[in-house]
């Protein structure tokens, strides 16, 4: 088992012909993504890594039955980009660019919400279950399959928590990119109750980082409705105050969204709090062997 | 992208949200000439920099003559202006807004901000105008009404009933100046692809209008590419010097107080590399992420960057490869010791993709001060460890 995805799911590319679009999709195919092709206006009736292309979402959905779309547009489109696969009745957009403006994902989500379309991102490594299905960017050999499933604000940080779990002889379910923007899609309090339920997925491992509020919220929920383990990390305990960490959202305004009040509402839920992401695989041995 | 406060009265005045008449001027003899053409008799002298709490830190001065203007003008013009939010090294005035003084009968506070849990703009609004409003939301958050605003609809007639009753403002006259102003100010936030505005204080005169006494904007930077005209207000002097070095290779450098320079990929790591590094007994000197596109020049640029910063007694280079391939990262690591004279330990950690060639490459190449960690952990330790042997 797994959440979201899995090696049925039929995954179209908006963004397809790019040259990030193009070097990640065959990428995806390798790890044996179930990609059934892709979008690039005015390419549509070519050939593309073996693949079809399209014009529209529309029209790739209703010649391919995709249910997800995995999205490389450029920046300023990327709003367009994700109404377009709602409008097309995607069910999931996976959207990994960098850099889209806030404004534009406000609207974007909001036309997704009404649709009935998940999001992932954006400025997201994605999502991947474990050997089955990698919509993103991340390296597929490090994810094995286990019983772990991992929910993340940072790119490199899934990488890191991944490998350490499958260090210590477990592995992952699916992992989640959640993505560090000011406006993201799926994020823990919508996944959290998809592992739970899920039988597969023995442990959660939860990154967060500073800014926001979606780790406190997290942390209430998890008191409440979670029974699986969780471990978490908050990265940014030695960020400086009203300083943007790279990530858009990351960033301590007026003394709220500090690592230290998520690590004790965490911790107050009966989360496994890490210090240092080094300990993430360590953590997660605790709790399995509990 | 932060804009200066006449800056934000010129889009004020754009969209009609009402302020005091005023001139920049970047001279002396400019401001008495600013001074003239106001008119007076009360003249409000202020230092424009990117940061809040001028009036504390003495930029903000009230000026009853010409004469004064000049004097003031000399005093504030070219200081170094200490606030809560310069931070102790300050920043140094290089332009003044010379504005008409206004009759103030009482301050608010307005501003508007993304709402990050309702993912909508807010409109916070209080009484408590001129004061920090931070101190207010700790200390009297009932004093702070908050208006979401969902932008598919805009700002309607409610909302801004919200406001003036959660003020108290019963006049229907000030009612109408005031829904009006906030109407204005809003379509500049939806309009522009603000982050942040706040009128700080926004105060009503003797005759019952409102005026906006400051302003302060900052932007989305990943909108800037649509708005030329706010990208030309930029003032690269008020920036970060070594940020805006990095930014034009593609890192995101931030500095801070410590001892161990650190280059990752990725913010969330570069973050929880700075926390491993705290954990382990040491203390990061600086955020630096190299980003998915690092090659040989931004990595050399990296180091030259960090070792700017003479408190650097250790680099650790922690990198997890995904889309950077840990070879490249190699080999950018091997072309910066020669093109950047590092001194100091490098403690390197890559793993990922293509980890073990990048191993190999390191190994072959046989610097001296280039040391090899298995993992995260590791690493933070070998770093903290190498910078105590260094003087």
């Amino acid at each position: 088992m797994s959440i979201l995805v899995n090696k049925d799911t039929k995954v179209i590319v908006q963004g397809f012909t790019g040259k990030e679009g193009s070097f990640h999709a065959e990428q995806c195919i390798a790890y044996g993504t179930n990609i059934v092709g892709g979008v690039t206006p005015n390419k549509g009736g070519q050939e593309h890594l073996g693949k079809p292309v399209f014009n529209t979402v529309a029209q790739a959905v209703q010649a391919t039955d995709a249910t997800v779309s995995m999205i490389f547009v450029p920046p300023a489109f990327v709003g367009d980009a994700v109404m377009e696969a709602a409008d097309a009745g995607i069910e999931l957009a996976v959207i990994i660019t960098e850099g889209a403006p806030v404004k534009d994902m406000m609207y974007a989500k909001m036309y997704a919400t009404k649709k009935g379309m998940k999001t992932i991102g954006p400025n997201c490594p994605g999502i991947i279950t474990a050997q089955e299905c990698k919509i993103g960017i991340m390296p597929g050999n490090i994810f094995k399959k286990g019983n772990v499933g991992l929910i993340s604000k940072s790119g490199t940080l899934t990488y890191e928590g991944a490998n350490q779990v499958c260090n210590e002889g477990f592995g992952i379910t699916t992992a989640v990119g959640i993505g560090g923007d000011p406006i993201i899609g799926l994020s823990y309090l919508q996944l959290l109750p998809m592992f739970e339920a899920d039988e597969e997925t023995e442990a959660i491992v939860m990154i967060g980082e500073i800014g926001g509020d979606l780790e406190i919220q997290a942390a209430k929920y998890i008191k409440e409705n979670i029974t699986k383990p969780v471990v978490a990390f908050i990265a940014g305990q030695t960020a400086p105050k009203g300083k943007r960490m790279g990530h858009a959202g990351a960033i301590v305004s007026g003394g709220a969204g500090t690592a230290k009040e998520k690590m004790e509402a965490l911790e107050a839920a009966g989360v496994k709090v890490v210090v240092s992401p080094a300990e993430i695989g360590k953590a997660v041995k605790e709790v399995l062997s509990k | 992208m932060n804009i200066h406060e006449y800056q934000a009265k010129q889009i004020f005045a754009q969209y009609g949200v009402p302020t005091p008449k005023g001139i920049m001027a970047e001279s002396v003899d400019d401001a008495v000439k600013a001074a003239e053409e106001l008119g007076g008799p009360i003249w409000v002298v202020k230092a424009q920099i990117h940061a809040g709490g001028r009036g504390l830190g003495g930029g903000v001065k009230l000026a009853k003559s010409i004469d004064e203007v000049r004097t003031l003008a000399d005093e504030i013009l070219g200081m170094t202006l200490v606030t809560h939010q310069t931070g102790p090294e300050g920043k140094l005035v290089q332009k003044l807004y010379i504005e008409d003084g206004a009759d103030i009968k009482d301050e608010f506070y307005l501003g508007i901000v993304l709402d990050r849990a309702k993912e909508m703009p807010v409109i916070m609004a209080s009484t408590e105008g001129g004061m920090e409003i931070e101190k207010v939301a700790e200390e009297t958050p009932e004093k702070i009404i908050k208006v979401a605003v969902d932008p598919t609809i805009g700002f309607q007639g409610f909302h801004g009933r919200e406001l003036v009753f959660g003020l108290g403002i019963t006049d229907k006259d000030e009612q109408r100046k005031f829904i009006k102003f906030a109407s204005n100010l809003f379509q500049i936030y939806m309009d522009k692809d603000v982050e942040l505005i706040e009128i700080n204080p926004l105060i009503r005169t003797g005759a019952g209008d409102f005026l906006a006494l400051d302003g302060k904007m900052g932007f989305d930077d990943s909108a800037l590419g649509r708005h030329k005209d706010i990208e030309a207000m930029r003032d690269e002097s008020e920036e970060d010097a070594d940020e805006k070095e990095a930014a034009q290779y593609g890192l995101s450098y931030i500095s801070l107080d410590g001892e161990i320079g650190c280059m990752v990929n990725g913010a969330g790591l570069a973050m929880g590399t700075m926390d491993t590094i705290n954990y382990v007994g040491g203390t990061p000197a600086n955020f630096l992420d190299v980003g998915g596109k690092a090659t040989a020049e931004t990595v050399a640029k990296g180091f030259e960057i960090i070792l700017k910063n003479p408190k650097v007694k250790a680099i650790f280079v922690n990198i997890f490869g995904g889309i950077v391939r840990c070879d490249r990262i190699a080999n950018g690591i091997l072309e910066a010791t020669k093109m950047v004279d590092v001194k100091v330990p490098v403690i390197v950690r890559l793993d990922g993709t293509n980890a073990p060639e990048a191993a190999e490459i390191l190994k072959n190449a046989k610097i001296d001060n280039v040391i090899a960690a298995t993992d995260l952990l590791d690493g933070a330790t070998k770093s903290v460890e190498a910078a105590k042997g260094v003087k």
